[in-house]
């Protein structure tokens, strides 16, 4: 079975809200070796004008995957996770994602290609905030091999 | 992860407190101060911890070696996460990314042991926007001979 190039264009409807901790974006930000006290400590992120401790530019993949993953495992995309490669990724901030921010996430596929028997699969999350603002977009490249 | 060039306080703490470049001292061309990542088995368990990507390929050899590949490899996405402090150090305000998109060259293959990976960054300013007051800071990103990052830009907004 291979990847099903129909299901470009689709849209999943978007998932329960993710609550955004400043811990969370602390444990990220050591992970990528983000030292900037902004990620970290509260009083920092203040004197420099922002609400509350923030994101790395990068914290946003965590929704994301999340997010991409309802298609990524639908039996029905025809995708064997064994054989996918990132090939890009890409973050359009709107704003800096902030700790207590509640998220939610709207899945695109947005194109199916296949050359050389290989899939390439561009997807975007879509990321609003609880007033229905856009906060990021993350786009992502995948590319499944194909057999042999 | 383990920052080769900044890893005592006080050069960290000077990274904080430097004068913020502004749009209008940057030039296309500047030269942004680069830096070498070292990336160990431990830094790929932390970040897989911290995303919840914990596909195989990232924590187990026998796993990654029966899919093809030499070792096991580092997240995408932990090498992205990284080499943008170049960027970041740089600005003075990791929150001032408003763009940033890469594409994946190469696996960065992390062996076991203290010596882990070395990726080496560098960066140069490589346009500027009046309207938006946002620079397009390029990005290169190397393991040994291998190029691991293309197309690597960060769209930072600046004061």
């Amino acid at each position: 079975m291979g990847v099903d190039t129909s299901m470009a264009g689709r849209v999943y409807p978007p998932g329960p809200a993710y609550q955004v901790g400043r811990e969370k974006l602390a444990e990220f930000a050591t992970a990528v070796g983000a030292t900037d006290p902004v990620h970290h400590d509260l009083a920092a992120a203040r004197a420099r004008g922002y609400a509350d401790v923030v994101a790395p530019p990068t914290f946003a993949v965590v929704l994301a995957q999340r997010s991409e993953r309802q298609y990524i495992a639908d039996p029905a995309a025809g995708i064997d996770y064994s054989r996918v490669v990132h090939g890009e990724e890409k973050f359009v901030h709107h704003r800096p994602i902030v700790a207590g921010d509640e998220l939610v996430t709207t899945l695109h596929v947005d194109s199916i290609r296949q050359a050389g028997g290989h899939s390439m699969i561009t997807t975007r999350v879509e990321i609003t905030d609880a007033a229905g603002a856009a906060v990021t977009s993350v786009s992502s490249t995948i590319v499944v091999r194909g057999e042999g | 992860m383990t920052d080769e060039t900044q890893s005592d306080q006080t050069q960290v703490d000077q990274t904080q407190t430097h004068d913020r470049p502004t749009y209008d001292t940057v030039a296309v061309g500047d030269v942004l101060p680069g830096r070498s990542f070292t990336l160990r088995r431990a830094d790929l368990v932390r970040y897989a911890g911290a995303s919840g990507d914990f596909n195989p390929i990232h924590w187990n050899p026998r796993f990654a070696t029966e899919v093809g590949l030499p070792d096991v490899i580092a997240h995408g996405m932990l090498t992205m996460g990284t080499v943008v402090s170049v960027a970041t150090d740089w600005c003075g305000d990791s929150a001032a990314v408003v763009e940033y998109g890469t594409r994946f060259t190469k696996p960065v293959v992390v062996p076991d042991g203290e010596a882990g990976a070395v990726v080496a960054v560098a960066g140069v300013v490589a346009a500027k926007d009046d309207d938006r007051r946002v620079v397009r800071i390029d990005l290169t990103a190397t393991c040994g001979d291998d190029k691991v990052l293309g197309r690597t830009q960060v769209f930072v907004r600046l004061p």
